[in-house]
């Protein structure tokens, strides 16, 4: 099982949990069946088109999959995604 | 110590923007056959990489013809962009006002009153984003205000490219890989494609903050932010680093180097150790963004860095 960290904005999709658990052997496996356990993240998370929804980042052991493989970047068993919105930074 | 019998004579402070030393730094990097080498931009007039890219925003605003009368130039920033406006436009004549969430380091708000400009707090549990939505719809209510909007504005990736790079590429032709931090987006986007330019094969890598829960008050994610500016088609690898990262690198850079630099720089130093560990040999460039005095009255030199507090706060 891969431990999943979930933000603030999306804790009520999760019973209020801060990190949730997920099986998978690719960041879209993980995904998916996130979305399985709870279902009200789906919509949040994905786009229309099966891709990731634009204001979501994900991070696989803190690197952005975007720059890896995207949803067929490989998983360990030991491995951590991390979900945050994308915010605003810089000064 | 020899001297070349120049320590460069400029019309103004404006003009003594940039030419940023570049230095080696071979006790905090962690291959031996990797040389690492920073970009010190906290040697710029108001202290930060930022006095660059204000001075083309302001420049290109008064060129356009936007800036007249009784204009107000208002910009949402944490602290370095609006400082860096503060004193050009304190040059140049033009009233500014930054709208800063309101958990930003004491000596931000303090410089900012030095230089005269205005502030108006957003609220701090909605970060930057909050500061970017109030300066946008302020901007939209009162004609009098002017956004140079360093999220949107092209000229902020264009003083990397026309700058920033240059200097890099001329002190280093040899870079193989180049770090900062990812903010506006507009370093890594102009610097980036700068380099690409010189020589393809160059690496960059981006450091973002992992931000704390206490300034994560989005209401839903519909209300997120990607910047405009921002060419994530440049960027190699993105890393998330933690604020006690930051700090544990940035205190590591003092003691070892003697070099004192703020808190994003730590997290850029992060990254920028992990890509050297994975190569076999070369050369990386990593930009670090301001020095360390605006940052001093939180005690990151000295804190505990498992306190939860820091996460609180807004240091990058």
């Amino acid at each position: 099982m891969t431990r999943v960290r979930i933000p603030p904005v999306l804790r009520t999709q999760v019973n209020g949990q801060k990190e949730v658990e997920a099986a998978g052997s690719t960041v879209g496996e993980v995904m998916h069946d996130l979305i399985a356990r709870y279902p009200a993240m789906g919509e949040q998370l994905m786009a229309a088109d099966g891709g990731l929804h634009r204001f979501v980042n994900v991070y696989l052991n803190g690197q952005d999959v975007r720059y890896m493989q995207l949803l067929e970047t490989p998983v360990a068993e030991r491995d951590a995604l991390i979900i945050l919105p994308a915010m605003a930074g810089g000064r | 110590m020899t001297t070349d019998g120049s320590g460069r004579r400029y019309s103004s402070l404006i003009e003594a923007i940039g030419h940023t030393p570049l230095v080696e730094i071979p006790r905090f990097c962690p291959n031996p056959r990797v040389k690492l080498l920073v970009k010190l931009e906290g040697v710029n007039p108001t202290g930060s990489v930022k006095d660059r890219v204000a001075r083309y925003m302001i420049e290109g605003l008064e060129a356009a013809g936007r800036l007249k009368g009784d204009s107000i130039v208002l910009e949402p920033s944490s602290g370095n962009t609006g400082i860096a406006l503060a004193m050009i436009c304190r040059l140049r004549g033009w009233p500014l006002t930054v709208v800063m969430p309101a958990n930003v380091t004491r000596e931000r708000r303090q410089m900012l009153d030095i230089y005269g400009a205005a502030v108006v707090e957003s609220p701090a549990e909605l970060g930057s984003n909050g500061a970017v939505a109030l300066a946008r719809q302020m901007a939209a209510d009162d004609p009098r205000f002017v956004m140079p909007d360093q999220y949107a504005n092209p000229l902020n990736p264009l003083a990397h490219y026309e700058t920033t790079a240059p200097e890099i590429i001329a002190d280093c032709p040899e870079i193989d890989a180049f770090v900062a931090g990812l903010g506006t987006g507009g370093t890594l986007t102009g610097v980036g494609r700068r380099l690409r330019e010189h020589s393809p094969d160059v690496r960059i890598y981006a450091a973002e903050p992992m931000p704390g829960e206490m300034v994560q008050g989005l209401r839903s994610l519909e209300d997120g932010f990607v910047p405009e500016i921002f060419d994530p088609s440049v960027v190699d690898g993105k890393f998330l680093v933690t604020t006690a990262e930051s700090i544990e690198a940035l205190r590591r850079l003092t003691s070892l180097e003697g070099i004192f630099a703020g808190v994003s720089s730590g997290g850029v130093l992060v990254v920028a150790s992990r890509v050297a560990e994975q190569m076999e040999s070369g050369t990386v460039v990593a930009l670090l963004a301001d020095g360390g005095w605006k940052y001093l009255s939180e005690d990151v030199w000295s804190r505990d860095l498992e306190h939860e507090s820091m996460e609180a706060l807004n240091l990058w």
